[in-house]
């Protein structure tokens, strides 16, 4: 009983991830389209609970549920993309060839799922242990010793992130103030 | 317990739609969103792992945990260069950014 329930909240919210997907590829409003973002990252992230990684399911939430999908919005809003959002002609070489490229490495990935066999390792730690010590813990624990390089780059990468965004970012004394009429090309 | 096949499906499915949606996308945002999806289902399928083959090692977590950290700084300088560009061409659409086509 209790695997058919998992079962069926897993089909719905994996349903839920992949219309929203589909809906933030086919929205002609950008607006819509990082609406549908913010429904596949809640779904995912009720997804992450299901897997029982719930730190991971908070960390979705707070980064891109939270930050990425603001910062979309606001540069759609900064920039007044609203109604341009135009997909080019529909039925076109170019479409067919990018249908095709997408048909073909789900059809290898589905393959290499249902065909290949996946050994583990199978460790003294069961899952029961880990949701005792409590995820928080227990990633916390890892990222600080194991992970501690890693980590450490990672804030490295940020830093650059931040840094170059806001140099990006910048208006530079010299480049054209108003409109782009004269692009020295 | 749900079938890992399910969750390999549904990530491979997430990834390919975020493929074309990279692929085929004219507005830069949307290439960009597109991007986001893929990486979300890499991180669908790192967690999986993590829970169906290794749950005693934490590292797919913390690969996902650096994935996100990754995919937001790549958020961040993706979208100042599509300011950026902006500014200077008048228009996101990724079809008349051809500065640099020879």
């Amino acid at each position: 009983m209790a695997q058919q329930l998992q079962q069926g909240l897993f089909l719905a919210l994996a349903g839920v991830a992949v219309v929203a997907a589909l809906g933030v590829i086919f929205n002609r409003n950008a607006v819509h389209s990082a609406l549908s973002l913010l429904a596949n990252f809640v779904a995912l992230a009720m997804l992450y609970v299901l897997l029982n990684a719930q730190f991971i399911a908070i960390v979705q939430v707070a980064v891109y549920a939270g930050a990425i999908v603001v910062l979309f919005l606001f540069v759609v809003m900064l920039l007044g993309a609203g109604g341009e959002m135009q997909m080019g002609g529909w039925l076109n070489w170019r479409t067919a060839f990018i249908v095709a490229a997408a048909l073909v490495l789900l059809t290898l990935t589905g393959t290499a799922v249902f065909e290949g066999t996946i050994n583990g390792a199978i460790g003294t730690a069961t899952p029961e242990q880990i949701a005792q010590v409590g995820q928080t813990e227990a990633v916390g624990t890892a990222l600080f010793t194991d992970y501690l390089l890693p980590f450490e780059l990672a804030s490295v990468l940020l830093l650059v992130g931040m840094l170059g965004a806001v140099v990006l970012g910048q208006r530079w004394r010299g480049a054209i103030a108003g409109r782009p009429s004269g692009e020295a090309e | 317990m749900i079938p890992l096949h399910w969750w390999l499906i549904v990530a491979a499915a997430l990834f390919c739609i975020g493929l074309y949606g990279v692929l085929s996308r004219k507005n830069a945002i949307g290439v960009l969103m597109g991007i986001e999806l893929m990486l979300n289902a890499v991180n669908v399928n790192l967690v999986a792992f993590w829970r169906y083959i290794t749950p005693q090692v934490l590292t797919g977590q913390i690969f996902a945990i650096f994935v996100i950290t990754v995919a937001a700084a790549e958020a961040a300088v993706g979208l100042a260069i599509i300011i950026a560009a902006y500014r200077r061409r008048d228009t996101v659409i990724v079809d008349e950014l051809d500065i640099m086509r020879w």
